[in-house]
């Protein structure tokens, strides 16, 4: 099973939206039949503090209940922490791991900063994109839609309408509409090597 | 039946399914993690889905305490509490279980401290085994739903009349989103229906006594009939499981036996990490190794005679205990289990594992599964032994 398991970790710092995104993506995919699991990692949960999200998606149920230790895709939503190696952003990584980071710098800089040969690394200006969006500097929803960029678990249209379903409740229709906006452009400015 | 999948925390999960039940009162207090199941609880309150009393107590004491009172006036009643929390309701806990009140408690498991840790071990209910709860454990939010909504049939059934403890692993299922099953809400309730207490205090033409002074003349007779009722929960808890399978197709018993039927190697344990176990166990399996799990459900009542006769005749098997016993001969899972076993030739050894919410990875079931087959092949190996620990 776990040959068509989706694994992604998630590096963010606190207040970047990154267990919020880790989550929402286990209960998007449910819309396409699939099965999801989402979870942060709990700490000391300060704004500004690096954390690490989990998503796994598959076929069939996920059984497992432990941290993912090697990511078939990592997400970073703070630049920053590719310098910090505690952030352990390359740790369990593999050239077959695919990068999604939030940066404006471009991937081949990115690669070589990480060290990982091989290893497919793309880039977008997802905090960017939110601010001019959202007008908020909350990455997440922007890197689920570059992650689409590069994975068919979802259609952009299948995303977009979960988190509608998923958000209305909560967030006003303006922040939900910056959102979308976000989803859409940071799928298309998706930079890759 | 038509049910619905949808994505929750195991504690929203355990929220709903309270909700099904259509408690009358709730009284709890805060603790991390189980915070999040009554802060979903009192959303449903007040946007007017739950008609539920919910008392607001300053502390896990007055929690139980509140709902003892509650349930002795005849209402369906729960709390849910984690860790130090329980230890606080502590002298109440046992008041529960003696004046025979069929309180339902989810407890999200957490170890305790110190030093201050709010992850995942079974530390905190382990220190109640003794209390006189029924303890029924979950591996996922899936089971942590369904054992919430057969918690209040066992617990009210008049061969029982106990309160329950559901028990989840704290972050691990309570703060994940997962996938599951739910119940429409007329379903769960015609499988869970209408409580009907025996007695109420609140029933002037039958006045009755709760609580009162209980001396040298008939405190042992009534906990022998605290005793009698362990006897007979093990056919109810079946007889209620049935029925659920019959209703949802999930089946459940005293435990969870996983590709046990020609297992030479078993390993026994409570929770969240038997997941993680079988997707290990099943790599395994494809190299020809005959391994399988065995999850207990019920930890209280402890099913001594079931778990001799499955664990019986194996090659090798192993325990694995998420709290430790101090100065004891291993955790409580082990020392029970291998009592269960005991005049029988089967290697058992032991595992001390994920206290405070250390990770049990698909490494550390591997090295479990690697060990099983030395000891399996005639090797030797201690009694107990630490799994992921830095040594």
């Amino acid at each position: 099973m776990s040959g068509k398991m989706v694994e992604i970790r998630w590096h963010a710092r606190g207040g970047q939206g990154a267990k919020t995104a880790a989550m929402f993506l286990a209960e998007a995919v449910l819309t396409k039949g699939k099965y999801g699991q989402g979870f942060p990692e709990y700490g000391p949960e300060r704004r500004g503090a690096p954390m690490r999200g989990f998503t796994r998606i598959s076929d069939v149920p996920i059984r497992r209940h432990c941290m993912i230790e090697n990511p078939g895709i990592v997400i970073v939503l703070d630049s920053s922490l590719l310098d910090s190696p505690e952030a352990g952003v390359t740790a369990g990584t593999s050239d077959t791991t695919v990068f999604l980071v939030n940066t404006t710098d471009a991937p081949a800089t990115v690669s070589k900063k990480l060290g990982v040969k091989g290893a497919k690394v793309h880039t977008v200006d997802a905090t960017g994109i939110a601010l001019e969006t959202i007008g908020r500097p909350i990455p997440n929803m922007p890197m689920v839609g570059a992650l689409l960029a590069v994975n068919d678990m979802l259609s952009l249209d299948e995303l977009k309408g979960a988190l509608v379903e998923q958000l209305s409740s909560k967030f006003s229709q303006v922040v939900i509409d910056g959102n979308l906006a976000a989803i859409d452009r940071a799928n298309k400015e998706l930079v890759s090597a | 039946m038509e049910q619905k999948l949808v994505a929750l925390s195991g504690n929203e999960a355990v929220a709903y399914a309270f909700k099904q039940a259509r408690p009358h009162v709730a009284a709890a207090f805060p603790i991390t993690p189980q915070t999040e199941m009554m802060h979903k609880y009192a959303e449903f309150v007040a946007n007017g889905e739950s008609s539920t009393e919910m008392i607001l107590v300053e502390s896990e004491h007055s929690a139980m305490s509140a709902a003892i009172g509650s349930a002795a006036a005849g209402a369906r009643t729960f709390t849910a509490t984690s860790s130090a929390g329980f230890a606080l309701m502590w002298e109440v806990v046992y008041i529960a279980a003696s004046l025979r009140l069929p309180i339902c408690m989810a407890m999200v498991n957490r170890a305790l401290s110190g030093n201050i840790n709010i992850h995942c071990d079974h530390s905190d209910s382990m220190g109640g085994r003794d209390a006189g709860w029924l303890h029924l454990f979950s591996e996922n939010a899936q089971e942590s739903y369904d054992n919430s909504i057969m918690a209040w049939r066992i617990a009210e059934h008049m061969d029982v009349r106990l309160p329950v403890m559901v028990n989840y692993d704290g972050f691990i299922i309570s703060h994940t989103a997962d996938a599951l099953y739910m119940l429409p809400d007329d379903a769960a309730w015609k499988f869970i229906g209408k409580y009907n207490p025996a007695y109420t205090l609140l029933n002037p033409e039958k006045p009755i006594t709760v609580g009162p002074l209980d001396l040298t003349d008939y405190y042992f007779e009534h906990k022998t009939s605290q005793l009698a009722a362990y006897e007979k929960a093990p056919a109810i808890i079946q007889q209620v499981s049935d029925e659920f399978a019959d209703l949802t197709g999930r089946r459940y018993g005293f435990a969870e036996e996983y590709k046990l039927d020609d297992a030479e190697m078993v390993m026994v344990l409570l929770g969240s990490s038997a997941g993680t176990c079988k997707d290990v166990i099943d790599e395994y399996r494809e190299k020809g190794v005959k391994v399988g799990l065995l999850k207990l459900r019920t930890f209280r009542p402890f099913p001594a005679a079931y778990l001799a006769k499955v664990l019986g005749g194996r090659k090798a098997v192993c325990i694995l205990d998420r709290s430790a016993s101090f100065g004891g001969q291993g955790g409580p899972l082990f020392t029970e289990t291998r009592s269960a076993m005991y005049g029988q030739q089967v290697p058992v050894h032991g595992y001390i594992y994920g206290l405070g919410g250390r990770d049990f990875d698909l490494r550390q079931a591997a090295t479990v599964i690697e060990n099983l087959k030395k000891v399996a092949a005639g090797g030797e190996i201690a009694d107990i032994n630490l799994l992921g620990v830095r040594l």
